[in-house]
């Protein structure tokens, strides 16, 4: 089973983003369990995200403590030094973020890399909602599943221009990182 | 057909195949989902029902009330301080033996105010003499909520499927719902025998005086506990359906020889399931996954205690001032019941409180712990000295 915490800000798709990418993990023919940290939800208050997906049946209903992985939808959450609580030792963050990498991951002590989701939100769909970027990213960084099932995901909730946008928006950001440069940690 | 489907979602697509007359409902938290995804339903063309958009639960439960009393197969859905404002109408519901279906989205009962799980709300009503059902994962309550119409109608007894909010409600998985073809195999049309009808005119939930109380009473209670076949019967006929059941009245699973047992409703069963598979050093366990709250199973609950030194009973609700509900009507249950194993109730996950996998060992390990807390994951430090 791998484990993911998504953090974000209210109107930046977090929720959305964990229900894709459980989608697309079914898609794949995998099991999958995604939720929210359930609050009373407003824009640009601080949202946290669980996803759960494995080929075996998912019993674990708890919060996701122990990441694998970290999606981080916005650079301010980075002030936080507890935002990598309790990821797993060889766990990575994946950051929507346009400072350099290599600080973020001496600052949180992980493998880290930052991309700007926002800046390529912006040019292909028109919003600064950079959700399914980053997905797309992580996406091609661990091979973890194809970036064909996130399509297929993404047409299960989208449909006209939206979905347009946004299947040229996950190519363009699966192409922006090193294909397969996290696949050693894939441990489905 | 398998989809990866919000549990809301899912519910309102269930519903829609067992094709309400009438679905009356005021949306409140963590409940909303369910009848947005309805109202969605019936705005695309997608299910054919009579929609009442009402201004409270009060009239939610009135109309289906109303709606079922002339005939029509109806559902609603509530949580929380929905529940307690529709509890007037869901005791004459049940005691007028209307036959419908309400889900309730389990969320504590203010207050304080809290949006998040526990079973306080259905609890409230437990003496309502409304069959309750738990479900422990989206596809138990996606099952029960079809399994509930045909039950429905079958014991003239209304039926609560209950799921926890948020924790269920709102999680995406891997879900499989039936083909309409099934259904309507599975679930006869909806007849009510006693319906109001101008052709033959009769009155329900009139005064009854002191010499006729007590028989009403008597016969509904023997119609609960006459209800406890048919619920097992629905859910076998269901596996014939589909392959797949829900576990009757309740399922024994884990170590047959585990000197230990825990019982639990709702989604907690998943995570001591994932507990007892990762933490062996914790020791094994017999997992009781309680589904019929009411009626109560008691004779397959004594069958599944047999032979247990321990029984821890997991509630999500206290009744102040005795302790756990589900635990000390095990208690009692049990009390006269020979080598009965020793009961450790504790209460886990009020008000949304996370429940982690380590919670089964750390559970299994408080058996040798007698002033272990009732409320089991209260942070005593965060209490003044006084109220620890």
């Amino acid at each position: 089973m791998i484990e993911f915490r998504i953090h974000g800000r209210g109107g930046q798709g977090s929720v959305a983003a964990a229900y894709l990418l459980a989608a697309a993990a079914f898609e794949a023919g995998m099991m999958c369990q995604a939720f929210p940290a359930f609050g009373a939800e407003r824009r640009g208050a601080p949202v946290t995200a669980f996803v759960r997906i494995g080929h075996g049946p998912i019993h674990l209903r708890s919060q996701v403590r122990t990441p694998d992985w970290l999606i981080v939808q916005d650079n301010s959450l980075l002030i936080d030094p507890n935002l990598t609580a309790g990821l797993k030792a060889g766990g990575s963050m994946l950051v929507n973020s346009g400072r350099d990498s290599a600080e973020v991951a001496q600052t949180f002590g992980c493998r880290a890399l930052c991309v700007d989701a926002t800046q390529m939100a912006v040019e292909e769909i028109g919003r600064p909602i950079p959700n399914t970027a980053l997905l797309a990213a992580f996406l091609g960084l661990t091979g973890i599943l194809p970036l064909d099932a996130l399509a297929t995901a993404l047409k299960g909730r989208f449909h006209g221009k939206v979905l347009e946008d946004n299947l040229r928006l996950i190519e363009r950001a699966a192409q922006s990182v090193p294909t397969g440069a996290w696949k050693e940690t894939e441990d489905a | 057909m398998r989809e990866a489907l919000e549990g809301s979602q899912a519910i309102a697509r269930a519903v829609s195949l067992c094709k309400p007359d009438v679905v009356a409902a005021y949306p409140i938290t963590p409940q909303t989902h369910i009848v947005e995804n309805i109202s969605k339903l019936v705005a695309e063309g997608d299910l054919h029902t009579e929609f009442v958009s009402v201004e409270s639960e009060f009239s939610a439960a009135s109309v289906v009330l109303g709606a079922a009393a002339a005939g029509a197969r109806a559902y609603t859905a509530t949580a929380s301080q929905g529940v307690l404002l529709m509890a007037e109408v869901l005791f004459n519901i049940a005691g007028m033996r209307i036959p419908l279906v309400m889900t309730v989205a389990n969320r504590a009962v203010s207050a304080p105010l809290s949006i998040w799980n526990d079973h306080g709300d259905s609890m409230a009503v437990r003496d309502s003499g409304w069959i309750q059902l738990h479900a422990a994962d989206n596809q138990e309550a996606v099952d029960t909520t079809i399994q509930a119409f045909r039950i429905t109608q079958e014991t003239e007894l209304p039926v609560m499927v209950c799921m926890d909010g948020f924790i269920l409600t709102h999680t995406l998985e891997v879900i499989d719902l039936p083909e309409q073809s099934v259904i309507d195999d599975f679930l006869p049309a909806f007849e009510f025998n006693r319906r109001l009808d101008p052709a033959d005119p009769k009155s329900l939930g009139t005064l009854v005086d002191p010499g006729y109380f007590a028989e009403v009473r008597h016969s509904h209670h023997a119609a609960m506990q006459k209800a406890l076949s048919v619920i097992k019967d629905t859910d076998s006929a269901w596996e014939t359906a589909t392959g797949r059941a829900c576990g009757g009245l309740l399922t024994v699973e884990g170590d047959p020889g585990a000197a230990v047992g825990i019982v639990a409703m709702g989604s907690t069963v998943g995570t001591l399931r994932a507990g007892m598979a990762h933490t062996p050093e914790a020791g094994p366990a017999k997992l009781i996954k309680l589904r019929a709250f009411r009626p109560f199973p008691t004779q397959a609950l004594i069958e599944a205690t047999q032979g247990l030194d321990h029984l821890i009973v997991i509630d999500r609700a206290i009744s102040p001032g005795l302790g756990g509900i589900l635990g000390t009507e095990i208690a009692a249950i049990l009390a006269d019941v020979p080598n009965a194993p020793k009961i450790h109730n504790h209460a886990l996950g009020l008000g949304g409180r996370d429940i982690p996998e380590t919670i089964y060992a750390d559970l299994i390990e408080a058996i040798k712990d007698p002033d272990a807390p009732l409320i089991f994951d209260a942070d005593m430090a965060k209490l003044a000295p006084e109220d620890r």
